[in-house]
Order: structure tokens, then sequence, then C-alpha cells
């Protein structure tokens, strides 16, 4: 049997912006064992429920996670929602759909870039942060934040998308969606692609789900489970269907995430065509009280605000599961049988985003 | 040693921050901004870096390994903290496990505002650092002659 090391990966290190530590239990380039440590970005903001008002708390849950900001807004305001029975006008819901699709493309855009740079795929990467760009362009335009964008509020939303930008917006779709499927078919059809991706990292469809996977890391097993699909906020109205690929390893995490990019823009398109007139938003009135357990599909998967009011201004509780949190026992089950030098590709395939992870 | 005015290397590291400044840190090196057309790279490794770019307001855990990252990357060397998180704790100041600003664990050159902050602030904010880099190898350097100067005169001395 060969000698066993271990390989330290972490906390910093060049493969994502954010720290995460890996043990590494190596024989010869083979990896037999991973155990992840974390606790680099918690910070501690549950707590700070104490401090904040229910209201002011968004800002705080905006920033969570610097990438999904907005669904992590939209997943807190849509609990105390529930919690107060306030009937959010349509016009807010179909605004707040059009957001979550743009923070999903930036989001699977952004991945897919840090993917190929963990494949050593330089110029692949240069080109989705590129098409990145002009998703983050709209984001700005409509919201006035690149990454924060501050628009979700209990009640409604704070600010309109005038009927002249959402025509702009639509005509801008089509020669977008033409760039991504270009890109896409890079990701999907190249043979050096295929040949580093195809049967790395396998996870079956009962793993996953035996483990909790969520979002892309469990459809690309063959779980076909997408919270978008009971219609929260305008999803009830856009006739959505999840992506599902069956393979389970690396390539299908990847497809799941490029057809996704064109499923976005797709729900985008009906969104604005459908888009209905009326306020933004309605006032709030009173204190929460009750408890409530928030769903949002986020670009990561399936996040979770759990939610308690005791009638006074602060709540006396909050609790945030994150989809990576629940992706990190898929992940730990993947890596056993790659070669140390496929470990970036493996741990990217899941998307982990520590700061969401830790909060 | 006149190419590191040009050509800094960057280390990013993410002291318990939200993602949301790092996403821009990483940005610039893309094709919009597109610092690396300066000879700016991004390195992994703390012995090859000029600047470290640091976000977050640190928590107890990060705060050995940011030490120790400091402590690693090679003389001389200036720290540019990104966001408001990094300066005084932002958002989370009042979060349990916040140090609160990096100034409180390593000494900070430059200081870049904003939640999140904009890619053209990074960008400055690196600018500004390049001529304290820069500040920093001419007082090296002048430490260095007046060294050298002395113990020439020193082994004149002794000859005499």
């Amino acid at each position: 049997m060969p000698e066993r090391i271990v390989v330290p990966f972490g906390p910093q290190h060049p493969v994502l912006p954010e720290p995460i530590h890996l043990d590494l239990v190596l024989e010869d380039e083979t990896v037999v064992e991973a155990i992840p440590s974390i606790g680099y970005i918690h910070r501690g903001l549950e707590r700070l429920i104490e401090k904040r008002e229910f209201t002011e708390y968004v800002y705080v849950a905006e920033r969570i996670c610097g990438i999904c900001s907005f669904m992590h807004a939209l997943c807190y305001c849509q609990g105390i929602e529930e919690i107060m029975k306030i009937e959010v006008p349509d016009r807010a819901k179909y605004l707040r759909t059009i957001w979550s699709e743009c923070s999903r493309l930036h989001s699977h855009l952004l991945w897919l870039g840090l993917f190929a740079d963990g494949m050593g795929f330089e110029n692949l990467f240069m080109r989705s942060w590129q098409l990145r760009e002009s998703v983050l362009d709209v984001l700005e335009d409509t919201t006035g934040g690149r990454v924060i964008q501050g628009t979700c509020k209990v009640g409604g939303v704070r600010r309109d998308i005038g009927a002249e930008k959402l025509d702009e917006m639509h005509r801008a779709l089509d020669p977008f969606e033409e760039q991504c499927r270009e890109l896409g078919d890079i990701f999907l059809n190249d043979d050096t692609v295929k040949y580093r991706l195809q049967g790395l990292g396998v996870i079956s469809k009962d793993e996953a789900y035996a483990l909790g996977a969520v979002g892309p890391t469990a459809r690309a097993s063959g779980v076909a489970m997408d919270h978008r699909e009971t219609g929260y906020a305008a999803y009830g109205d856009l006739g959505f269907k999840p992506v599902v690929e069956t393979a389970g390893d690396c390539y299908a995490r990847c497809a799941v995430r490029v057809k996704e990019i064109y499923a976005s823009i797709n729900l985008i398109r009906q969104a604005i065509d459908q888009m209905p007139e009326g306020p933004l938003d309605v006032k709030v009135k009173g204190t929460p009280d009750g408890e409530y357990f928030s769903r949002v599909e986020q670009p990561r998967g399936e996040v979770i605000h759990y939610l308690k009011g005791n009638g006074s201004k602060h709540l006396s509780r909050a609790r945030i599961r994150t989809p990576t949190l629940a992706n990190i026992p898929p992940l730990v089950k993947m890596l056993p049988g790659a070669q140390l030098a496929d470990v970036p590709v493996v741990v990217l395939s899941i998307d982990p985003c520590i700061s969401c992870t830790e909060r | 040693m006149a190419f590191l005015k040009r050509s800094p290397w960057i280390l990013h590291y993410d002291a318990s921050s939200c993602n949301g400044c790092d996403i821009e840190v990483l940005a610039c090196l893309t094709p919009l901004y597109d610092v690396e057309r300066f000879g700016i790279i991004n390195t992994g490794n703390p012995k090859h870096a000029d600047i470290l770019m640091i976000t977050g307001g640190i928590n107890e855990q990060n705060r050995e390994v940011v030490r120790n990252i400091y402590e690693q990357m090679p003389e001389p060397k200036v720290v540019v903290a990104i966001g408001v998180c990094a300066a005084t704790g932002g958002i989370f100041r009042e979060c349990y496990n916040i140090v609160g600003g990096v100034d409180k664990v390593i000494p900070v050159d430059v200081y870049v505002p904003g939640c999140a902050a904009r890619p053209e602030m990074i960008i400055d904010g690196v600018v500004t650092a390049l001529s304290i880099l820069e500040e920093k190898r001419a007082k090296m350097s002048g430490a260095a002659q007046m060294k050298d100067d002395a113990r020439h005169a020193e082994q004149a001395g002794e000859s005499t």
C-alpha cells in the first residue's frame, strides 16, 4: 500500500477568491479522503437581528453574499411578508423576478469563468467575465449598484424600470443570447473541456438526494428539484421548467449551468413581455409576529431563511441555511478517487460560496 | 528593481468579507478593466507579491492567517484595504466575531471605500499604492546605501 500524505489546501489558495481549508489525504496522486474545515468568514450576522429593526435587516441580508445579494434580500423580504400577511403588488413581483434572473445570469457567468480558470483555460475565463460585465451594466443601470443592489424591501421594491429601459433590455437580449450560446458551445462541445470534465467527481442520483445536495449539483445528478417551480414572485406565471442532467459528473454540472443561462434569458424576456402596470410597494404597518420558513432558488441552490418574530421591532431569531453548506457533504463524497490536479475543478464544480456558507 | 514600479504583483485575500469586493477585485483583471495589460498579475503566492489587497473585517480565525500572509511577503510591500468592512468593519462591525478593520491586525497603507468598492476605485487604490511602494523602495535602498557608505567609511578608517 502506498504511503499516505496529507496536503493542506487553503485557507489562502489560488483557486477561489475566498478562504476554505481542506485537508486532502493522498495515496500517490489520488485523493482518498477530504476533510473540510470552515469558519474563516463566519461573521455572526444572524445575531445582528437583535440590533437591527426587521426592515433594516434587509441590508444585512443582502450582504450575506455579494453574488446572490438580491436573492438573499428577496428571501428575507418574502419571509417577513408571509408572516405579516402583506400582499406584494404584481409589478414588484415581476421586477423582483427580472433582478433575480439577472443575478443568476451574472453568477453563472462568473462561475463559468472561474471554472475555466480552474481548468487552465484562460481565454474562456476572460470571455465569460466579459459577457458578465454586460449583465452588471444592466443591473447598475436599473438599480444603481453593480453587486449590491439594495432595491428589495419589505412590501415591494424601491425602484421601477421604465418602459423605455425595459424595451432596451428586451432588444439587447437577442444579441446577448447569441453570445452566450457561442460561449456555452465551447463549454459543452469542446473536446479538451469534455476530456477534462467527463467522468470526474461523479455522484449518483441516490447519493445526491441522500446527502441533501441542492441546486445545479442535485439537478446534474438527475434530481429534478428547483424551488422556482413552486412559483414564488412571478415564476408561477412564466411557465418555468427545471434544467436536469443525469450523468452527475463535473461536465453535467457545467451543462446544467450553461443551459440555465439560456433559461434565465428566456425568463427575463417573458417577464418583460408580461410586465403588469401598477404600484411598486405597499405600506408596511405593524410588526412581525409568528414564524416562517422562507425559501428561494439561488444560482447555487435553495436558500432557507427561518424567521421568527415576537411582535416587537426586532425579530427574535433568524436562521439562514445556504446552498453551499448543503453541497459540502456531496463535495466530500466526490473528491475521493480524483487526482490532486483535478481537486480545484471538483471543488469549483459545486460553485462554492464560502461567505454564504458561514454567514 | 525598477521593474517593480510598473508591474506589481498582487495577492488578494478575503478576510471575512461578503464576496462583493472580492469579485470586483477579480473584475479589475478581466477585459473591461484589464489591469493585466500593465503587467499587474494576481498571484497566489505571498512570496511573489508586492501588494496585498485585503477585503473584509477579519474574524478571529482569520487573524493569524492574515498576519502570516503579511509576514511572508517580501519588503517593500503595501497593503490596500478594500471596501468599508476592511476600513472599519462596515455593516458587520457589531457582529460578535468581527475584529473590525484590517488595521487592527496589520498596518494598512491605502483605504478604498465603498460597499462594494467599484473596480475604478480599486484601480485608483492600486495606483496610489504604487507610489507608496516606490517611496518604500527608495527608502529601503537609501537605508542600504547609508549602511554601505558607513561600512566603506569604516573600512577606509581601518586601512589608514
